[in-house]
């Protein structure tokens, strides 16, 4: 396999100018996607025969969920890479996730409070879901946490970075753990996707958000990725040539 | 090149180095048993100490009692020496970095980890746990303190040296031991009422060495990422 | 249209529950953006003064 392409990637300046070309690729999409599923979602797809309009918050809830999970696992492959082939590319790309999946968990938490409190009449339930997504938010919190807390930039990279593969190998274990501890203390989760099957009306729009939400992350990602390696770069030679000598993409 | 005799012999000097330290200074090493007993006298006093009532938040009052009593001992697990350049030494021994590790973890555990399991029945008895749990409580937290320390070694290693690491430890550390105050809770309730606990203590177990095998090399890695 | 914003009373979750959402995802994409201008800035600063002296 050739791996020239995967190191040309660790370029600070390749990467900038390929990354700052694939976001509007991204961004566009993601607009459109989330505009389409949240119209989808919010007006077109029926209520649902038990919850009826609350039910319309798994169309945030469940892409939120889906993009703070996926954000901590890109972050930890990232994180990876950084660590084992020193990339300081890699490492900038861990950092700009953080913050997307830590605020994505955060809001299915509280999208999460928010159907509970008309569905279960309480503001928190103790479902497995919720308590994994919590914890997730405090590994995110931790990582946060971590890098403010070292000044040096290459020491943060590599201090968090082994705290995130610590982190994404210990996620399966506490699901596991408080998907068994509800077991014991509850019945089967309440948290339904709307009933034993959705009708086509209403897995559309929600697919089409969580498509729109996935490119929005990345699309996102890659923007705090370019403006990290610019910060961490910004004596280099390449960076002059692209701010002075002029064709910068925004 | 290091062959097994120069490798146990190693660990053997780390081993005995800490223990010689440690006894110059018990105060340090008992602090944490004495939180472990506090905290578990806050609980009764915070509810009333009706027996059914107490006997049934034992097992919680207990697990976290002994979760935050070990995040408190580990942060001086690497402090002194880190400090004063032994574990710098210890790296640049030639000597497996992450084995020397866990021989000095064990040690911590040894001195923090193991007074808890011996002051748990006290605490458990104070809680209203009948003396027929005892094995069993002992057993779980056997297992379940040698997981925290293991875990909290990593936390320990990545904070090294941080400006306010204490509470970033916690903040590290307690999502990454849930899986065992889960089973180690459970472990004991089911103790207490008599009932078989064999699921959980073998997932205690489980975690237990999941800790000793992938946790020295994370806290290596770690505590060498801190040195730099 | 009084429906549709009413959300069968449900109005009170859903509607917070859209707008918290839309307003963590703009502010993520502000904040990147806020990002890159300081680091064009601070690289700009960076050279200007290589070039000074």
């Amino acid at each position: 396999m050739n791996w020239v392409w995967f190191h040309r990637f660790g370029s600070p300046p390749y990467f900038y100018s390929v990354a700052g070309r694939i976001v509007p690729w991204l961004a566009w999409p993601a607009t459109l996607l989330i505009i389409a599923g949240l119209y989808g979602g919010l007006v077109l797809a029926p209520p649902d025969y038990q919850q009826s309009d609350a039910a319309r918050i798994m169309y945030v809830h469940v892409p939120a969920a889906y993009v703070g999970l996926m954000a901590y696992v890109v972050m930890a492959l990232a994180a990876a890479i950084g660590l084992v082939w020193r990339l300081k590319v890699s490492h900038a790309v861990a950092a700009g996730c953080a913050p997307i999946g830590a605020s994505f968990t955060a809001v299915c938490l509280v999208t999460g409070m928010l159907w509970g409190q008309p569905m279960w009449g309480t503001w928190w339930a103790w479902d497995p879901r919720l308590v994994s997504m919590l914890v997730l938010l405090f590994f995110y919190l931790g990582y946060l946490g971590l890098r403010g807390a070292i000044d040096d930039t290459a020491r943060a990279d590599r201090a968090s970075a082994v705290l995130a593969v610590v982190g994404v190998v210990n996620v399966p274990i506490v699901h596991y753990s408080v998907v068994w501890w509800n077991s014991l203390h509850q019945g089967p989760s309440l948290l339904r996707k709307g009933g034993p099957a959705m009708p086509a009306s209403m897995w559309v729009p929600l697919v089409l958000m969580i498509f729109g939400c996935t490119f929005y992350f990345y699309a996102v990602m890659l923007m705090r990725a370019r403006a990290e390696v610019m910060r961490r770069e910004r004596g280099g030679q390449w960076v002059r040539d692209l701010l002075i000598k002029g064709g910068e993409n925004p | 090149m290091t062959d097994s005799a120069t490798a146990w012999s190693a660990a053997a000097l780390v081993v005995q180095r800490d223990l010689r330290l440690a006894f110059r200074r018990p105060g340090e090493w008992l602090q944490p048993v004495a939180f472990f007993l506090i905290v578990t006298l806050l609980f009764p006093l915070a509810l009333d100490p009706e027996p059914a009532r107490l006997r049934a938040l034992a097992p919680a009052a207990l697990w976290v009692a002994a979760l935050l009593a070990s995040v408190l001992a580990v942060e001086f697990l690497f402090r002194e020496d880190g400090r004063d350049g032994t574990l710098e030494q210890y790296a640049l021994s030639g000597q497996s970095f992450a084995w020397l590790l866990l021989a000095k973890t064990l040690t911590h555990w040894l001195l923090t980890g193991l007074p808890l399991v011996v002051a748990a029945p006290l605490a458990a008895l104070s809680l209203g746990a009948p003396a027929t749990a005892m094995p069993g409580i002992l057993a779980a937290l056997l297992l379940g303190s040698l997981s925290l320390s293991l875990l909290g070694a990593v936390g320990a290693g990545l904070t090294l040296g941080v400006r306010r690491g204490g509470a970033l430890l916690s903040l590290i550390v307690l999502p990454l031991a849930i899986p065992t105050l889960v089973f180690g809770a459970r472990a004991t309730d089911l103790a207490i009422r008599a009932e078989p606990m064999d699921g959980s203590l073998y997932l205690l177990a489980a975690l237990a060495v999941l800790a000793l095998t992938l946790a020295p090399l994370a806290a290596a890695a770690a505590v060498r990422i801190s040195l730099e | 249209m009084i429906e549709f914003l009413a959300m069968s009373g449900y109005a009170a979750y859903v509607w917070p529950s859209v707008a918290l959402t839309l307003a963590l995802m703009w502010a993520n994409v502000m904040w990147a953006k806020q990002l890159a201008r300081e680091a064009k800035a601070e690289a700009l600063r960076r050279i200007a003064s290589q070039d000074a002296t």
